[in-house]
């Protein structure tokens, strides 16, 4: 089945009811996730990601609408869809009774995959835990853990992988051997959803890209549509006083950095006729080419607008 | 191995590799019973007129650390998982309702019965004791330890926290074992008691595995299979549906 989506979500809601009424985490979100794709789902905190992830893989039954994987639908095909799944949850959890190996051995035998040390080896190899094969889980350190979180997830050869937040808190060093790995699953063959704080690594990345806020698809694109949409430049530079009111709302500002949108030539030039008015300094000035973070920050605020 | 024998594996694995407080540990708690009540009460009590005191006992202890043991196993099991997040990893696999059921309760019926024999090979050198219908012992060993495995699945699903679990075992599960007739024939209990102790299930799995050693007991073992079989259907019914909806693990 050429055709079938590896993964599809159909009007997808969520609602949680509690003591204080109910909270709309996800609302009506449809869309298809192709065969071969490397695919980001991005959002700010709370925007439903993970809730979108866990009724994918199971662990959440969603309020409304239709998951499915590779065609099977999560709920009622819950054994294939699962089979067809490799997930690698968010929170870094382990199981403290058993060594590296036994953990692998075990999520392998659940999905009834037998004599599979080959590829166990491989994964121990291709995620550097070689060495810590023997070791127990409780005596890893967190981005060993995180490692192995992912070899749990690519055990049973999943044709879809999903990523909930790998790189959360992981060092370069894992990032880059990670990424690397994935990359190369996804040229093998294999789908990848992947929600990421990280936006330069989407932008590396994901072919296509979702952004959630609000449990509402805000954006759908192709991750060079989305850049090329924004086309704009920015205008870096260091202040050294307060930001001119001018800016308000406009400016991205992390301590002295200061970023503006300068769709042309004119525009910089504007901007920085308006500091020297204020009697301001600048420094370091720069001009560069929006990137993603550009693009979440503008989609996230008109959303907010609207 | 298919995904309910690792499962199943994983969770006799889990129990196995801290026996020394999963199984060691219990036995040498009956073993202390043992030595305690038998010195206290072997001259004082008199049980079905020709058992000493102390033989009746052994059966009585090896059958409540069965139960014991096969409720903390499943009940532990599933509360830590939950806390420490790593239940997820069940959670994410294909395996149905019928293969998490098999492989919990499946692992409490085996640490039940390792500290069953366990305790029964430490506390029968103090005594002797007979084996009238030994196939009894068997059955009302693993319908019991099974029903007690299937209560500790139950009690994992529903606790939260720990306190909330030792509350199930310490105001429910310690209470029924104690009162079933461990240490004393229930014929030596005033008419009202008796017929209390007759409403609680586990009065019969120990009564029925002890006529498995004596050939004598409170009520026929017949009477006895049928309660405990059906309180063992019944609790595995209601752990099977709790499973199958996700209760509590599957939000």
């Amino acid at each position: 089945m050429p055709d079938t989506p590896a993964i599809s979500f159909q009007s997808v809601s969520k609602t949680y009811s509690g003591a204080k009424g109910s909270f709309k985490a996800l609302d009506e979100v449809s869309f298809d996730i192709q065969d071969g794709e490397f695919f980001g789902l991005l959002g700010p905190n709370g925007a439903g990601k993970t809730t979108l992830i866990s009724i994918l893989a199971g662990l959440v039954r969603a309020s409304a609408g239709a998951v499915s994987v590779r065609g099977f639908d999560v709920q009622t095909d819950y054994a294939q869809a699962r089979k067809a799944l490799g997930v690698v949850p968010q929170e870094l959890v382990f199981d403290p009774f058993f060594t590296v190996r036994e953990a692998l051995k075990i999520q392998s035998g659940y999905f009834g995959v037998r004599n599979n040390g080959a590829w166990i080896d491989e994964l121990l190899e291709s995620l550097g835990l070689a060495d810590k094969a023997n070791a127990n889980m409780r005596q890893l350190s967190g981005g060993m853990k995180r490692r192995v979180l992912v070899a749990q997830a690519l055990v049973h050869r999943p044709p879809v992988i999903v990523l909930d937040e790998p790189t959360a808190g992981v060092d370069v060093e894992l990032r880059q051997t990670l990424w690397q790995f994935i990359a190369r699953l996804n040229r093998e063959g294999h789908t990848v959803l992947l929600t990421t704080h990280y936006l330069e690594e989407a932008e590396a990345l994901c072919s296509r890209i979702a952004m959630l806020k609000t449990g509402k698809v805000v954006a759908l694109e192709r991750t060079s549509d989305l850049l090329q949409a924004a086309s704009s430049n920015v205008l870096r530079f260091k202040l050294d006083g307060p930001l001119p009111a001018e800016f308000d709302g406009k400016a991205r500002v992390t301590g002295r950095v200061v970023q503006l949108p300068a769709h042309d030539p004119h525009e910089i030039e504007q901007h920085l006729a308006v500091i020297r008015r204020a009697g301001l300094r600048v420094e370091d000035v720069e001009i560069r080419k929006a990137d993603l973070e550009d693009v979440f920050l503008d989609v996230m605020k008109e959303k907010a607008a609207a | 191995m298919t995904g309910w024998q690792t499962l199943l594996y994983k969770e006799v694995l889990r129990f196995w590799k801290v026996s020394f407080q999963t199984v060691a540990a219990p036995v040498l708690t009956a073993l202390l019973y043992l030595l305690i009540f038998g010195h206290v009460l072997s001259d004082r009590v008199k049980v079905y007129d020709r058992i000493e005191y102390t033989a009746f006992l052994v059966p009585g202890l090896v059958m409540m650390s069965v139960l014991q043991n096969a409720f903390a196993n499943s009940s532990s099991s599933l509360v830590q998982s939950k806390i420490m997040g790593n239940l997820v990893f069940v959670l994410l696999t294909p395996l149905s309702h019928w293969s998490w059921f098999i492989a919990y309760v499946g692992s409490s019926i085996a640490r039940g019965l390792c500290v069953g024999l366990g305790v029964f090979l430490v506390t029968v050198w103090f005594t002797s004791v007979s084996f009238a219908a030994p196939l009894w012992i068997v059955v009302f060993a693993i319908l019991g330890a099974a029903m007690l495995g299937a209560l500790g699945l139950i009690a994992g699903l529903w606790a939260e926290k720990f306190d909330q679990m030792a509350a199930f075992q310490n105001f429910i599960i310690m209470p029924m074992t104690f009162l079933s007739g461990v240490f004393y024939s229930i014929h030596s209990l005033p008419e009202v008691w008796q017929r209390v102790s007759h409403l609680n299930p586990f009065f019969y799995m120990i009564d029925g595995f002890r006529y498995g050693f004596f050939g004598v007991s409170d009520v026929s073992p017949w009477m006895s299979l049928a309660v405990v079989g059906t309180a063992m259907l019944g609790v595995s019914a209601i752990a099977v549906h709790l499973l199958r909806i996700g209760y509590k693990i599957r939000g």
